[in-house]
C-alpha cells in the first residue's frame, strides 16, 4: 500500500492524502460531521486542488465499490500470520454488549482480540470506531489469537 | 387604564420595529447569498441607516437591541470556540510560531495609525487589534465556496487563524482591563487578574472539558441548548465581574466542550447566533454617524491596502512552513484578507472613550472594505500575476 499522508486541517477535520501508481497525488478530506471531499491536485501546482468531489450520504457506496477487494484481501493477509486467526462472531440479544458501544465493551483490553469490521444486514462497516455502537444480531469481524477470539466470543455470545 | 394603553402602544411600536428591521436583514442576507459574498457588511450598512443621523432612526427598541447585541457577541464567540477540539488548540499552542510575523505585519500598521491619527495609546492598541485578526467566519465561507477545503495551504490558513483566535483569548481581556481603568497601578493589577481568569479557565477548558461534555451529552438538544445558553451568559457575565471580556468567557465555553456534544451544540446555537449576531452588526454601525464613516474612508482604505499586504506576507510565511509553494502561499494569503467579527468586537470595546467614535466609524469603514475586497481578491488569487503560475487559465480581471 501507497504511503498515507495525514493532515489535521483545523475546525473541519482530517485530511489524508497519497501519490497513486500513476502519479496522481490524491487525498480524502474527512469533515468531522460525516462529510468527504475527495480531491485530486493539480500536477503543475501540488498544493492546489484539481478536482474535488463532494460525498455526504452516498460514502459507503463508493467505499464498497472501491474497498470490497481491499477489505478481503486485507483479512487473508492476516490469515497468512502465524498464530493469527479471524472469526465472525454473531451479537447476542441477550449478551451485556448489545447496545454498548466497542469502546465502553473494552474488547481488545479484555481479549486482546479488535474488531475490524461490523456485518448489521446488508451494510458493512469496515474498521469500526471506539464509539461505534453493537446491536444484536450484528456479526463482528474479529482479529486474534484463537484464545482472545474464544473469549470474545463468550462476552458477545449468549 | 391609561398606563396600560400607553405600555401596550409602547410594545406595539417595538415589534414593530423589531420587526421590520429583522425583516431587512433577512432581505440582505439573500442578498449576499446572490453576490456570495458575506452579510456582515450589509448589515453594517442598514445600522448607519437606522441609526443616528440615518434614513430611519428607531427610538423605542434600542434599549432592546442592545441587549441582543450584547447576547449576540456571546454567541459569536460560544460558536467560535466551538469550531476546534481540544487537540487542535494544543498542536496549535505546540506549533511553529508563526503568530510573530502575523501580528507585526497586521497589528504593527493599525498601532502606528492610530499614533499618527493623534489618540492615546489604548485607542491605537485597539485600532492594531481591529487589523490584525482574520475573520474566521468569512475565510471559512471563502475556502469552502473556492473548494479550496483540500488544497495543501488551507492547514496552514486554519492554523493561524486558531493561532489569532487564541492571541484574542490574552488580548482582549487586557485591551479590555486598559479601557476599563485609567489608574497605572489599578490597570497592571486588572491586566494581571484578566489573565489569571483566562489562564485559569483555558486550563480548566483544556483539562477538564471532557467532563463538561459529558454531562451536556447526555440530555435532549433542548436541554443542551438551554444548558448552553445558560452557561454562556453566565461565564460571560462572571468573566465580566472581573474584568475579563465577555465575549473571552464565551470563547473559552465554546474551547471547553469537546467531542460528538461539540458537533450537536454548534448545529443548535448557529441559528440563533445568526440571529443575535446579525442585530451585533447592526447596532454597532447603528451608533455610528454615517458623515463620520465618509471622512474616516481614506485612512481606512490606506489601512485596508497595506494590510492586506500584511496578510499577504502571513499567509505566505505559514504556506512555506507547511510546504507549500509560493502560489499556494499566495492563495493563503488572499484567503486572510477579509476582517470581520472580531474586528468589529474590539472596536466596539472603546465604545464610551475619548476615541470611541472615530475607532467605531474607522472599523467600519475597514471592515466593510477588507471583508468584500477580501473574498474578491481570494477568488482571483489563481489569476493574478505572481510566482509559478500553475497552467496556462485564461488572464481576466475581476469584474467588481
Amino acid at each position: 500500500m501507497a504511503d498515507v499522508t495525514e493532515v489535521r486541517v483545523p475546525g473541519v477535520g482530517v485530511r489524508h492524502e497519497y501519490t497513486t501508481a500513476e502519479g496522481e497525488r490524491i487525498g480524502v478530506l474527512s469533515h468531522r460531521n460525516g462529510r468527504r471531499e475527495i480531491v485530486v491536485y493539480d500536477r503543475h501546482d501540488p498544493d492546489r486542488s484539481r478536482a474535488i468531489l463532494h460525498l455526504t450520504a452516498d460514502t459507503r457506496t463508493l467505499a464498497e465499490l472501491l474497498g470490497a477487494a481491499h477489505l478481503s484481501e486485507a483479512l487473508s493477509s492476516v490469515q497468512r500470520v502465524e498464530g493469527l486467526a479471524i472469526d465472525w462472531v454473531r451479537v447476542s440479544p441477550t449478551s451485556a454488549a448489545a447496545g454498548s458501544t466497542i469502546g465502553e465493551g473494552r474488547f481488545r483490553a479484555l481479549t486482546g482480540a479488535s474488531i475490524v469490521a461490523l456485518l448489521r444486514g446488508d451494510t458493512t462497516v469496515a474498521s469500526p470506531g471506539a464509539d461505534k455502537r453493537l446491536e444484536a444480531g450484528d456479526v463482528a469481524v474479529a482479529v486474534g489469537t484463537s484464545e482472545g477470539l474464544a473469549r470474545l466470543r463468550e462476552l458477545l455470545g449468549p | 387604564l391609561t398606563l396600560l394603553a400607553a405600555a401596550g402602544s409602547d410594545v406595539t411600536l417595538v415589534f414593530v420595529e423589531i420587526g421590520a428591521v429583522v425583516l431587512g436583514l433577512a432581505v440582505l442576507a439573500r442578498v449576499a447569498g446572490h453576490l456570495g459574498i458575506t452579510a456582515i457588511p450589509l448589515y453594517i450598512l442598514a445600522g448607519l441607516a437606522v441609526g443616528e443621523g440615518g434614513i430611519a432612526p428607531l427610538d423605542v427598541s434600542a434599549d432592546f437591541i442592545a441587549l441582543t447585541a450584547e447576547i449576540g457577541v456571546l454567541l459569536l464567540l460560544l460558536t467560535l470556540g466551538l469550531e476546534y477540539t481540544a487537540d487542535e488548540l494544543r498542536q496549535g499552542l505546540r506549533g511553529p510560531g508563526t503568530r510573530g510575523a502575523d501580528a507585526v505585519v497586521n497589528f504593527g500598521p493599525g498601532f502606528a495609525a492610530g499614533l499618527l491619527l493623534g489618540w492615546d495609546v489604548t485607542a491605537a492598541l485597539l485600532l492594531g487589534g481591529v487589523c490584525w485578526v482574520s475573520s474566521s467566519g468569512v475565510v471559512a465561507k471563502v475556502l469552502q465556496d473556492l473548494d479550496r477545503l483540500g488544497n495543501r495551504e488551507t492547514p496552514a490558513v486554519l492554523n493561524l487563524l486558531v493561532l489569532e483566535d487564541l492571541a484574542m483569548a490574552v488580548y482582549l481581556p487586557v485591551v479590555a482591563a486598559l479601557v476599563a481603568r485609567q489608574d497605572a497601578s489599578e490597570t497592571v493589577a486588572t491586566v494581571a487578574l484578566a489573565l489569571a481568569a483566562v489562564v485559569v479557565i483555558l486550563t480548566f477548558a483544556l483539562r477538564w472539558g471532557h467532563h463538561l461534555s459529558a454531562v451536556l451529552a447526555s440530555g435532549s438538544d433542548e436541554a443542551l441548548l438551554l444548558a448552553l445558553f445558560g452557561l454562556t451568559l453566565l461565564v460571560g457575565g462572571l468573566a465580566q465581574g472581573v474584568d475579563v471580556s465577555a465575549a473571552i468567557g464565551a470563547f473559552l465555553v465554546g474551547l471547553a466542550l469537546s467531542g460528538p456534544v461539540q458537533e450537536r451544540a454548534g448545529a443548535l446555537v448557529g441559528p440563533l447566533r445568526d440571529l443575535f449576531a446579525a442585530t451585533f452588526f447592526l447596532f454597532f454601525s447603528f451608533q455610528i454617524d454615517p458623515g463620520s464613516l465618509v471622512d474616516v474612508m481614506v485612512p481606512a482604505a490606506a489601512l485596508a491596502v497595506v494590510t492586506s499586504a500584511g496578510k499577504l506576507v502571513s499567509g505566505h510565511v505559514a504556506a512555506r512552513r507547511a510546504g507549500v509553494g509560493a502560489r499556494g502561499g499566495l492563495r493563503a494569503g488572499a484567503a486572510l484578507i477579509a476582517r470581520g467579527e472580531f474586528s468589529i468586537v474590539i472596536a466596539s470595546l472603546s465604545a464610551g472613550t475619548a476615541h470611541g467614535g472615530d475607532l467605531g466609524a474607522l472599523a467600519a469603514a475597514y471592515v466593510l472594505l477588507t471583508a468584500v475586497a477580501g473574498p474578491a481578491v481570494a477568488k482571483y488569487a489563481d489569476r493574478l500575476p505572481g510566482p509559478g503560475r500553475p497552467s496556462p487559465a485564461p488572464v481576466t480581471r475581476p469584474t467588481v
